[in-house]
C-alpha cells in the first residue's frame, strides 16, 4: 500500500492528495483481499467515507485537520462506537450498538483519523490466536495457513495485509505484542492508566491496556501520542501530562542500558532456537548503536502464567457478570428473570469464555480464594520488586515476544494450557502495569516474522520507542 | 503457611457453573474438570515460593479514589440506551417474573 501514516497525513494536511482518496484506495484494498484474510467483523464504508469529506473540507478551509488527517485506522471490536456494532466476538453482544464512543474513537476522530472498521479477535479478548472468535478465525497475511496470533488478531493484520496503516488493539496478557509478533509489525501496551479504558469492554480490569498497532515503529509512536493521556472518564487514568514520543523517535540508543532477561534466553523459559537466534542479533544491533547489553536475571517472571491465569479469569468472572440479557446483547427468554439469564449466558458465550469464567469463579470462590487468587496476588508483587531491581541497572529489558513464530491454524486450539504458554513472555509487563513493545526483527527458520520484545518501568514509552527504531533500522 | 486445595472434582466444577449462572452438557463438565484441573496443576509451580510475608497486590498503581465536581454533565441518552435493550417498557429495562411467578 501506498506509505506510513505519518506521510499518509502529511500528504492531505498539505492538500496533496484528499483523504478520499486514501480511504477509498484502503477499503479497495480491504474488498479485494479481506475475503481471505477475515481481519474485518465489520467495514464501515460510509462512515469512513463521510469522515474522509469531512477532514478534506477542513482542510478546503483552511484549518488544522489533526495529525492523522485521512489516515485509516482498525479498531478492535471490543472498542465501543456510537452507533456502529461492537461485538466482541461474541454472540452475546452480535448486533449491539453501543450508545457512546470510547475515549480513544472520540481521541483519533479528533485527530483526523478514519475509522474503517472493526477487527476480529478472540472473543472478549480470550486467546492468543483469534481462533475463538465466534465469527470464524483471521488468517495470517504472511501465510494464510497460520494464525495471525491474539487477541487482537484482527488489528494486526489488517495492518500486516495494508488494509490499513494503523490500528488499535487491547492487551490484557500480550494481546497487542503476541499478534503483532506473529504477524510482523509494532504492537505496543502502554503503562497502566496511560490510555484510557473507558469505552473499552472489560476483560480484566486491573490489566488491561489500549494500544497501537504499525507498520513502522515512527507510525506507532505518532498513533500512541494521540490516544494517550489523562481522561476523566477512567478513574485509574494518569493525570500527569508528558512530552509527546515521536519527535524523538531517531534520537538512537547511545548510553542506554538493556538488560536481556536471562530466563527467556536460555533459561527454563528459552523459546525455539530460531527466535533465540534472532534475540541474539537483536542484542548486538543494541550494543553495535551504542546501548550497553547485559543479561540480567527476572526470577519471578516465570510464575508470571502461574498468577496471569488466576487472576485475569478472576476479574474477567466478575466484568462478564454484566451480560444477563437484562440491559444489552442476547436474551433467550424464559418464564423468570433466573433461567432467562442462564440461558442467554449458556447460549451467547463460547466455550473459552465459559472456561475462564469456571476458572475465575472458582479461584474466588469460598475456600480456595487464599489458595488461589491471594497466593496469584502474591506472586504479583514478587515479579513487581524484581523488575524494580532490574530497572535499577538497566533502562531497558530485552525479551523474545512469543517463543515460536505463527503456528498452524488449530494447532493448539484443543488444549488450553498449550496455548496459554504462548503469552509466557508478555503476561509479567501487564502483572506490573509496565510498557513493553514488540518489534519486528527477521524471520524463523520457516521464513515467517519474529518480533523481539522491549520492556521498560512505568512511563519509559519514549525511551522504548527510541530502542525500537533502532532494531527497525537493523533489521532492514 | 498457604496450602494448595486438592484437585478439582466434577461436583466442584458443576457447583462454580451455578454460581456463574451457565448450564453445563455432561460432555462439558468432563471436559472442564480436566481443563480447569490442568490449568489449576500448573499453577502449582509457585508452591516452590515463599510467600508468607509477601503483601498481595491487587492492582499495578497506588488507588486512590477519584472526584469530580458536583456539576451536572451530560448523560447518556435514555432512548438511545433502552434501544438496545432485549425488553424496554415505560422508559426502563424489562425482565420476566424474578420471584419465580408468571408474569
Amino acid at each position: 500500500m501506498s506509505g506510513t501514516a505519518a506521510a499518509l497525513a502529511a500528504d492531505v494536511r498539505a492538500g496533496r492528495r484528499t483523504a478520499r482518496s486514501v480511504v477509498e484506495e484502503h477499503l479497495a484494498a480491504i474488498g479485494a483481499g479481506d475475503g481471505e484474510i477475515h481481519a474485518f467483523n465489520l467495514v464501515t464504508t460510509d462512515e469512513a467515507l463521510a469522515q474522509a469529506d469531512a477532514v478534506d473540507a477542513k482542510v478546503a478551509r483552511g484549518e488544522d485537520p489533526g495529525p492523522l488527517a485521512g489516515v485509516p485506522v482498525a479498531l478492535k471490536d471490543n472498542l465501543c462506537t456510537r452507533g456502529v456494532p461492537t461485538t466482541c466476538s461474541s454472540r452475546i453482544l452480535e448486533g449491539w450498538r453501543p450508545p457512546y464512543d470510547a475515549t480513544v474513537v472520540q481521541r483519533l476522530a479528533a485527530a483526523g483519523g478514519i475509522m474503517v472498521g472493526k477487527t476480529n479477535l478472540d472473543e472478549f479478548a480470550m486467546g492468543s490466536s483469534t481462533e475463538n472468535s465466534a465469527f470464524g478465525p483471521t488468517r495470517n497475511p504472511h501465510d494464510t495457513s497460520r494464525v495471525p496470533g491474539g487477541s487482537s488478531g484482527g488489528s494486526a493484520a489488517a495492518v500486516a495485509a495494508g488494509f490499513a496503516p494503523l490500528a488499535l488493539g487491547s492487551d490484557t496478557g500480550g494481546s497487542i505484542r503476541q499478534p503483532a509478533a506473529l504477524c510482523g509489525v509494532v504492537g505496543l501496551k502502554p503503562t497502566y492508566g496511560r490510555v484510557s479504558r473507558y469505552g473499552l469492554v472489560a476483560f480484566a480490569s486491573s490489566l488491561d491496556q489500549i494500544g497501537p498497532f504499525a507498520a513502522t515503529v515512527a507510525d506507532a509512536a505518532l498513533l500512541y501520542d494521540v490516544i494517550a493521556g489523562h481522561d476523566a472518564l477512567d478513574s485509574t487514568s494518569i493525570p500527569e501530562a508528558l512530552a509527546p514520543t515521536a519527535p524523538g523517535v531517531a534520537t538512537g540508543v547511545d548510553g542506554l542500558r538493556v538488560g536481556i532477561i536471562s530466563e527467556m534466553l536460555d533459561g527454563s523459559l528459552a523459546p525455539d532456537p530460531d527466535v533465540a537466534r534472532q534475540l541474539r542479533a537483536a542484542a548486538a544491533a543494541l550494543t553495535a548503536a551504542g546501548a550497553e547489553v547485559d543479561e540480567v536475571s527476572v526470577p519471578a517472571a516465570i510464575y508470571g502464567l502461574s498468577a496471569y491465569y488466576l487472576i485475569a479469569p478472576a476479574e474477567a468472572s466478575s466484568n462478564l457478570a454484566r451480560f444477563d440479557g437484562v440491559r444489552y446483547g442476547l436474551r433467550v427468554d424464559a418464564p423468570t428473570t433466573g433461567e432467562m439469564q442462564r440461558r442467554s449466558r449458556t447460549a451467547g458465550f463460547g466455550p473459552e469464555v465459559k472456561r475462564r469464567i469456571m476458572l475465575g469463579t472458582y479461584a474466588l470462590s469460598a475456600g480456595y480464594y487464599d489458595a488461589y487468587y491471594g497466593k496469584a496476588q502474591r506472586v504479583r508483587t514478587l515479579i513487581m520488586r524484581d523488575f524494580d531491581a532490574a530497572y535499577e541497572r538497566f533502562d531497558l529489558l530485552l525479551s523474545p515476544t512469543s517463543p515460536t513464530t505463527a503456528f498452524a491454524v488449530g494447532a493448539k486450539s484443543d488444549d488450553p494450557l498449550t496455548m496459554y504458554l504462548n503469552d509466557v513472555y508478555t503476561i509479567p509487563s501487564n502483572l506490573a502495569g509496565h510498557p513493553a513493545i514488540s518489534v519486528p526483527f527477521g524471520t524463523g527458520d520457516d521464513g515467517l516474522p519474529v518480533g523481539v520484545q522491549l520492556l521498560g518501568p512505568n512511563l519509559s514509552e519514549a525511551t522504548m520507542l527510541r530502542a525500537a527504531a533502532v532494531l527497525e533500522e537493523a533489521a532492514k | 503457611m498457604l496450602v494448595m486445595a486438592d484437585r478439582i472434582t466434577r461436583d466442584e466444577v458443576a457447583h462454580v457453573a451455578r454460581l456463574a449462572l451457565l448450564d453445563l452438557a455432561e460432555d462439558e463438565l468432563d471436559r472442564y474438570t480436566e481443563q480447569l484441573a490442568a490449568v489449576l496443576d500448573h499453577a502449582g509451580d509457585v508452591e516452590a515460593l515463599d510467600l508468607a510475608d509477601v503483601p498481595p497486590m491487587a492492582h499495578p498503581m497506588p488507588l486512590r479514589n477519584v472526584f469530580r465536581a458536583d456539576e451536572l454533565t451530560p448523560a447518556l441518552d435514555r432512548d438511545e440506551v433502552l434501544s438496545q435493550a432485549p425488553a424496554a417498557e415505560d422508559g426502563r429495562f424489562r425482565v420476566p417474573a424474578i420471584l419465580g411467578e408468571e408474569p
